[in-house]
């Protein structure tokens, strides 16, 4: 019993100090003076993963240009895909946020569950692509169209092609390009799909082998990946996952990488040719503006060039075959002006054939149905429908080494 | 005389028993030790006030019902994976395999639930998942158990290996079972029917986690404490020859208090998936099969200690992730604190089982004797 009851009184002292402490300590800067308006973001890893990065940078920028206030804006960092996502959101809620964005595709069900729990809070799972039917207004989704970022970067890896193939330094006969997945959907899909068209669009004979590391963020496994194509023959190797595994290891072997999210210029200076990124800071200040209002936004938001949400990281002019920045400056206004489309049907082929029909599942369900007629006017249209990929057509030119994630 | 200055500066002895409260004094400087380290660490590292600093990590565990649950959620099923062990430990038997025998109830549970969805009615999904998931829990204990009763094999790697085993088996069924196809993810099960998910108890959805591992939590203590299991267990603990002397079957208690022990891990796996999370991902464990051994062996087996040393665990946990969001730190930061904290603590314990002689302090102790 006496054991006990030290116990309770050591519990209670472990509970007690930090209070005390609130007392004499920094317990005045907690209330007062912070606005009325706040908002969160909530991400799955931290600084250390180029795609995380990439949210927390465009939020600050956007907090910055909007002058809001460090204790009026929060970031949580390295929360999973599960319960903790609904804990987190709810407890934000909690703290007064009137907007929450959340930046991984996993966090989708549970911000859907905070959604429906607090209906005077917007919530928004960025890359998500349940809002279309969750039917909820406070519930949003938003994307890029990060398809044309990635084209353009396309284009900058087949001008590479074109200069080893000219200069005799190809390791086979026609170029071959490796890519570094993280899972096999729609997101991924489309991701690689504009990148090798892209490419091919200067380079025709291009071909292209894809590996998928099943994670998101797993360095090893995507340096091994790299290293796996590069040894499999490949003369340049782009990656659609988070960390810096496949920039070390094209850095390593001395092969060009095309990067995503943005520079990695510093792990792979000599190899680094350009990224492509989604800024999500016009998103970011378009939202956070709209709900400072009082008004609600799009369902769905898809950022283009035009919004500056797709763009090209820095140019590293030392790898780049020459003439690469007055090439991407045309294709761009091409882009722009609809000259250009990615998908355009006549550029690829699937099982040797013409695409001229496609029925997509743009409304999201778990037997996958297809339910959207999506090729139209000669081009497939992503992301017009919803923000959110949903290109998930395996081409021609493209090999897929291993699909055992799918 | 030569041997007597050559003798090192310090000397340990294992101390004989000494009193609580000198015990808990020990234990309450560890902490005041840890938290003035901390504070110093902070300061140098960051510029923050480390008081400042404290209050977050209180106010992160504390500072709002919803925290306080989700604290309490987390300490549930902490202590529930903690108590299954203890009987093992003291039985010393190194089971290391908690996570897994979680993973296995985990696993169970979700496949009821999304195979049964829409062929049999919710309630009887709910019983029949639970049912599932204890079978599971407890296979994924016999295994090891039988093979060490049986041919005398190591328990501490078996049971460790089969965490991974459950691990891997989980990673292929999400993929089997992945909404969207390629998303490497199941999402939220029954999300909008909510078939197969456990009743919320007045309207909060962590209270269930929290009122069973209460009661298993004193199950267990009177388990060890007043039952002839209890007392079997303890005796092979002690010396499986005294026990085998005096006639329990060995075999027997090793299998029985491990099949217990991966019962409490299949519920909590089911309590996890059908009570509060509603998914399956190869890290809803969250490493709670290792923390659960410092939990347990912190509290020395007993079980209502475990509340104590469990809470510590998870208030550092939560308090840490407010400190990461509040000032802006790395998450890495939180863990920093934790791990100082953790090393005080067990350090402590060290200093109630030995005592260090000083070169002459010894001298004078030597010549009393």
């Amino acid at each position: 019993m006496k054991k006990k009851l030290i116990a309770f009184i050591v519990c209670l002292v472990m509970v007690m100090m930090p209070m005390l402490a609130a007392c004499g300590g920094g317990g005045g800067e907690e209330s007062g003076d912070a606005g009325d308006f706040k908002v969160a973001l909530i991400c799955l890893h931290d600084e250390n993963s180029t795609y995380d990065l990439n949210f927390i940078n465009g939020f600050k920028e956007a907090m910055g240009e909007l002058g809001l206030s460090e204790d009026q804006y929060m970031i949580k960092t390295g929360v999973p895909e599960g319960q903790e996502c609904y804990d987190a959101a709810a407890e934000l809620a909690d703290a007064g946020c009137k907007l929450i964005f959340s930046d991984s595709f996993g966090h989708q069900d549970y911000m859907l569950q905070a959604a429906t729990e607090f209906p005077d809070v917007q919530f928004v799972s960025c890359t998500g692509d349940k809002a279309l039917v969750a039917g909820q207004d406070n519930y949003h989704n938003a994307f890029a169209a990060i398809y044309e970022g990635r084209y353009l970067a396309g284009v900058a890896a087949g001008m590479k092609l074109n200069e080893l193939k000219d200069a005799g330094k190809l390791k086979g006969a026609t170029p071959k390009m490796g890519y570094v997945g993280a899972f096999t959907y729609a997101e991924v899909i489309s991701g690689y799909t504009s990148f090798y068209l892209g490419a091919k669009s200067v380079c025709p004979d291009v071909t292209m082998d894809v590996t998928f590391t099943g994670s998101w963020y797993d360095e090893t496994a995507e340096k091994e990946a790299a290293n796996k194509l590069i040894q499999g023959g490949c003369d340049l190797i782009s990656q659609h996952a988070d960390s810096f595994g496949a920039p070390t290891a094209c850095e390593n072997a001395g092969i060009p990488n095309v990067s995503y999210n943005g520079s990695t210029k510093e792990a792979g200076p000599n190899t680094y040719i350009i990224s492509s990124r989604i800024n999500w800071a016009p998103f970011f200040k378009y939202a956070s503006e709209t709900v400072q209002k009082g008004e609600n936004f799009d369902t769905n938001w898809t950022g283009t060039i035009d919004t500056g949400s797709v763009e090209l990281t820095e140019l590293n002019e030392d790898v780049a075959a020459e003439g690469t920045a007055a090439k991407l400056e045309e294709v761009e206004a091409g882009l722009k002006d609809g000259s250009i489309h990615v998908f355009d049907t006549s550029t690829f082929t699937v099982e040797g054939a013409t695409l001229d029909s496609y029925q997509a599942d743009v409304e999201s369900d778990p037997d996958y149905a297809p339910d959207t007629e999506v090729i139209s006017d000669g081009y497939f249209h992503e992301s017009e429908y919803r923000s959110a990929p949903y290109f998930n057509i395996n081409i021609d030119g493209i090999n897929l080494l291993d699909t055992n994630f799918g | 005389m030569d041997k007597k200055t050559k003798e090192p500066l310090i000397h340990i002895t294992k101390r004989k028993m000494i009193p609580k409260k000198q015990e808990w004094a020990i234990r309450l400087g560890g902490i005041l030790a840890a938290l003035i380290f901390c504070a110093i660490i902070t300061t140098i590292t960051t510029h923050l006030n480390p008081l400042a600093v404290y209050a977050k990590m209180f106010e992160g565990s504390f500072g709002s019902p919803r925290k306080l649950w989700a604290l309490l959620k987390e300490l549930a099923s902490l202590l529930l994976i903690a108590v299954a062990l203890a009987p093992a430990f003291k039985m010393k038997f190194w089971n290391l395999g908690g996570g897994g025998q979680v993973m296995a109830g985990v696993l169970a549970t979700t496949a009821v639930m999304i195979t049964m969805t829409g062929k049999l009615p919710s309630v009887a999904i709910m019983l029949l998942s639970c049912v599932a998931a204890l079978a599971a829990g407890a296979l994924w204990a016999f295994i090891p158990a039988f093979c060490r009763a049986k041919w005398n094999t190591n328990e501490t790697l078996f049971t460790l290996m089969m965490n991974y085993v459950a691990t891997q088996i989980v990673a292929y069924f999400i993929i089997i079972w992945e909404n969207p196809k390629g998303a490497g993810k199941i999402g939220v099960i029954n999300q909008t029917t909510r078939i197969g998910w456990l009743p919320t108890i007045a309207n909060n959805p962590y209270m269930l986690i929290v009122i069973v591992s209460v009661i298993v939590t004193i199950f267990m203590y009177i388990y060890l404490k007043y039952t002839k299991h209890g007392y079997e267990l303890s005796v092979v603990g002690e010396s499986e020859n005294t026990a085998r002397y005096v006639g329990i079957n060995v075999s027997k208690v090793i299998i029985r208090t491990l099949v217990l022990c991966g019962l409490i891990c299949g519920l909590t796996g089911w309590l996890l998936v059908a009570g509060t999370d509603h998914t399956m991902t190869t890290t809803i464990e969250g490493g709670k099969g290792f923390l659960g051994v410092m939990v347990a062996w912190l509290a020395h087996f007993n079980p209502i200690g475990m509340i104590l040393s469990g809470l510590l665990m998870v208030f550092m946990a939560k308090g840490g992730s407010e400190i990461s969001m509040a000032f802006g730190l790395n998450r890495s930061y939180g863990d920093i604190l934790t791990g100082i904290i953790l090393f005080f603590v067990i350090g402590s314990e060290f200093f109630i089982n030995y005592q260090i002689h000083f070169r002459k302090s010894h001298r004078k102790e030597a010549a009393d004797v």
